[in-house]
């Protein structure tokens, strides 16, 4: 299973599934990460996390942990 | 008949600039029943039977954020008779998924498209018609700032007010079904609330659950055909809902909306490349937050706060400063003279003359600098001696247009109108003095709002969190912690107020109980007179006391966050990062009034009532057998020290003078120094450090007892006017009350820790003392390293009991 926090810099995936459940999971879906969007990681903090990704036509930022319930095709 | 609109959209929606354009100055700051989340409310203008409330900004109506569950319930229990949503034009996709849980509340709405300039200049293509038949409501473009489509707006918005409005069916055919189906269960409710009400039973929202009251048996046969259809999904029902919201929205936009220009980078694209690029990031970072630093505390803020608290609220001060540079240097001959003349009258009485007539004399006077070390020595004749007597007072008004202090004039009026002297104190020392350190701190603290509304809505404030996260989310603070902390180190009271731009409630708090144990500038005097008096003056005093402030604030953010309080991982950190954007200067000081006067307005009286009653402490008691003004020694404040002083004699300084001087500390952490000059050598006025009387506090102190007695006066509840500052930030007087007992508890258990194990180093440690800090320092240890408790509260819903 390959998930949003391993995908690269300059990439853009496609979402498959998610993962976790209740407040967590809700957040990263009224974000507008569902099933089937483009997800576009921009960048990576400075510190090595959290990653910035354009989703839906505006910038989102996430920590690697949460985009590690994020499913990847 | 009334009508209230409330307004909804998500945060960076510009929202805030619509409700200002749309209410003026007509507004009224609150808070939302039994939480910290700001309600503002405000008639519209020109109609003042339209009372505009503005929601908290929020990107979906979830049971699981605080600003969520304040909208929801407002919408759902007080029933608005108008919703007016306004979305982001150029981000319109993700806005809309708040639209469409608004459209089912059964409440009509407005949608104010806003930054349609934008939209414009961009090329882009809305379709109004075709968007206001897929949505089922009236579309209106604005521009909030150039006040563009206001009128038709809010004029569509009161036409529509109580009117029915029904929601499109969104969802796909299957859920539709259900949805009617689950109709059923809702007998009791009104029929334009129906829809929302079996969405909810669909999401399984508990808290709606509750509110319905179902029996088992409808329960049971919602379940089953919930795990059916979840089964057939392979999602849970709330996701499934999500889902084909931006299902629906997808569609919609695809015949509604043509965006030009893809992949071009737009101007806001270009800054952030830089500005949080991986190389630049940090040293940006720090510039600007030097910049911060430097505008609101070493420069523009610190002259506000020094004319204010030296000029307005001090002796007073030159207008324009014509006429200052001559009276100082008056001063200073005049200071001169005294220097001489003193010295020359004590050269005279030892050598048993009359220093009137003493014509052969010579003698010689030292001239202390600001550190108390000799700066030159100067020989005094009879000649100079009887020149020195000469010497003037210069007097402020002789050399430019001197405005002098609002005491000075109290002060006359007062002895003019031969105002007793406990009443004349009583307005100078406590209410003058109450009021002038609450307006002290208000220049700075509205330059510092001013530079943080600049930061928040330029967009540049969500990157700060983006770039600190890393760091500061390990001791269970927001990135946006660094900023609290930064401007602590300046002073702790525009600090606690700067941690107003965290949004998360439980960073908030954490932010604020631990921005005060950074040494603020007041606590450097106290620094100086410790290091200077028993420490030989070392170098390593001023670091160490950084250095235990930030452990103070690591070990403090990991214990707090173990605890049943703060439990959980800190809120999901999914976070918009706004386009960059130009603000206006009305939007700037907007922010900065309505945060500086919330200030003035809760934080003031405390500091008042608190430094009113130190003043009435510290200079009443018994002197002969009466009840009346008298010296620090005899006051009651002295007694409160007596008694009171054996709490610190496990940290090695269980005197009355130290525990009075802990006291005073709580007006301002300066006064420590003062109050020692007062009470360890009869000075009224010390220089900062306290050099003065650094001999005779070497008979109270021992070198670890004195720094122990710092330890504790760093780290122990902060001065009253920050104790306000606390008070205003969490709204809530337990929270307030836990926020300094921990932080003196804290303080307690680290001076003790440092004195009991640090005796033996020289020689007088004590063994029950050292077992019992053996003790407490295994606590500490253990508190910091246990494993967190594995409840997440963060799955669960909010529970919000409100009304």
């Amino acid at each position: 299973m390959k998930t949003l926090k391993e995908a690269r810099v300059g990439e853009t995936v496609k979402v498959k599934k998610l993962h976790g459940k209740g407040a967590i999971k809700r957040r990263i879906m009224d974000m507008g990460i569902t099933k089937g969007v483009d997800i576009y990681i921009r960048k990576v903090a400075p510190l090595g996390d959290p990653i910035e990704v354009t989703v839906r036509n505006y910038e989102l930022s996430l920590r690697k942990d949460d985009a590690d319930l994020i499913e990847i095709e | 008949m009334n009508i209230r609109v409330a307004l909804a959209g998500n945060p960076n929606s510009g929202k805030t600039t619509l409700f200002n354009t749309l209410t003026g100055s007509n507004q009224f700051v609150g808070n939302w029943p039994g939480v910290t989340v700001e309600r503002k409310t405000g008639k519209l203008r020109k109609h003042d039977d339209v009372e505009i409330v503005d929601l908290p900004g929020i990107y979906s109506l979830s049971p699981y954020t605080l600003e969520e569950v304040v909208a929801r319930k407002f919408l759902i229990d007080e029933k608005p008779e108008v919703i007016l949503n306004i979305i982001d034009g150029t981000n319109i996709e993700r806005n809309l998924y708040l639209t469409t849980q608004l459209l089912e509340l059964g409440i009509p709405l407005v949608l104010a498209i806003n930054m349609a300039d934008i939209v414009e200049k961009n090329g882009d293509i809305i379709k109004l018609e075709d968007l206001e038949k897929e949505l089922n409501c009236p579309i209106v473009e604005i521009s909030a700032l150039k006040g563009s489509g206001i009128d038709e707006v809010t004029n569509k918005a009161i036409k529509l007010a109580n009117l029915n409005q029904k929601p499109n069916k969104i969802f796909s055919q299957d859920i539709n079904n259900i949805l009617k189906d689950f109709e059923n269960y809702l007998t009791d409710i009104p029929e334009n609330e129906k829809y929302w009400y079996s969405i909810k039973l669909f999401e399984r929202d508990e808290e709606v659950l509750k509110k319905l009251n179902l029996n088992q048996n409808q329960i049971d046969e919602i379940e089953e055909k919930l795990s059916a259809l979840e089964d057939e999904y392979d999602d849970d029902t709330e996701s499934i809902i999500t889902d084909q919201r931006y299902d629906f929205i997808g569609k919609v936009l695809n015949n509604t909306y043509k965006k030009q220009n893809k992949g071009e980078l737009t101007l806001s694209d270009k800054i952030d490349r830089v500005v949080t690029n991986r190389w630049l990031a940090l040293p940006i970072f720090a510039l600007v937050m030097f910049c911060v630093y430097f505008i609101s505390v070493t420069t523009v803020g610190s002259w506000c706060t020094d004319f204010v608290n030296d000029g307005v609220f001090g002796d007073g001060f030159f207008f324009f400063g014509t006429g200052r540079e001559a009276y100082e240097i008056a001063l200073e001959d005049y200071d001169l003279a005294q220097t001489g003349i003193e010295a020359f009258d004590v050269a005279a009485q030892d050598q048993g003359l009359d220093p009137a007539s003493a014509k052969t004399l010579v003698t010689s006077a030292d001239l202390y600098d600001e550190e108390g070390n000799v700066e030159e020595i100067i020989p005094v004749t009879y000649q100079d001696y009887i020149d020195y007597l000469k010497v003037e007072e210069p007097d402020p008004s002789n050399y430019g247009l001197f405005i002098p202090g609002v005491p000075v004039l109290l002060q006359n009026w007062l002895e003019s109108v031969h105002c007793a002297q406990w009443l004349q104190s009583l307005i100078l020392d406590g209410i003058v003095a109450g009021v002038g350190a609450v307006l002290g701190f208000v220049p700075q603290i509205f330059v510092l709002f001013f530079l943080l509304a600049f930061l928040e809505s330029c967009g540049y404030m969500a990157r700060v969190a983006f770039v600190m996260d890393r760091i500061f989310r390990k001791f269970g603070l927001s990135g946006k912690s660094f900023i609290p902390m930064l401007i602590g180190t300046g002073c702790g009271v525009p600090g606690i107020m700067a941690s107003r731009t965290i949004e998360n409630e439980r960073d908030r708090r954490m932010t604020i109980i631990t921005t005060t144990f950074i040494p603020c500038s007041a606590k450097l005097p106290i620094i100086a007179l410790i290091a200077g008096a028993l420490l030989g003056g070392a170098w390593w005093v001023a670091p160490s006391a950084y250095l235990i402030g930030a452990f103070a604030i690591v070990t403090s953010g990991i214990i707090l966050k173990k605890t049943k309080m703060f439990a959980g991982n800190p809120a999901p950190f999914v976070m918009e990062l706004p386009a960059y954007h130009w603000p206006t200067l009305s939007t700037l000081f907007h922010s900065m009034w309505e945060r500086g006067w919330s200030f003035i307005k809760k934080a003031g009286t405390i500091i008042l009532l608190a430094t009113i009653l130190i003043w009435f402490l510290s200079n009443f008691g018994f002197e002969n057998g009466h009840f009346g003004l008298v010296d620090m020694d005899n006051s009651i404040l002295a007694g409160i020290g007596s008694l009171f002083s054996f709490i610190f004699i496990p940290l090695g300084w269980g005197t009355w003078q130290a525990t009075v001087a802990t006291i005073t500390g709580l007006i301002a952490k300066e006064n420590v120094v003062g109050t020692f000059g007062v009470l360890f050598g009869g000075f009224d006025e010390v220089s900062e450090n306290g050099w003065q009387i650094w001999s005779n506090m070497q008979a109270f102190f021992t070198p670890i007892s004195a720094f122990s007695f710092l330890i504790f006066n760093l780290l122990c509840a902060p001065c009253f006017a920050a104790i306000g500052a606390i008070r205003r930030e969490m709204n809530s007087a337990k929270w307030t009350w836990f926020a300094i007992i921990y932080q003196c508890v804290f303080a307690y258990i680290i001076s003790f820790i440092i004195y009991q194990i640090g005796s033996w180093f020289f020689g007088t440690g004590n063994v029950i003392g050292t077992i019992v800090a053996l003790i407490l320092l295994g606590l500490f240890v253990y508190l910091l390293f246990r494993s967190e408790s594995r409840e997440k509260p963060i799955e669960n819903k909010i529970d919000l009991e409100i009304g």
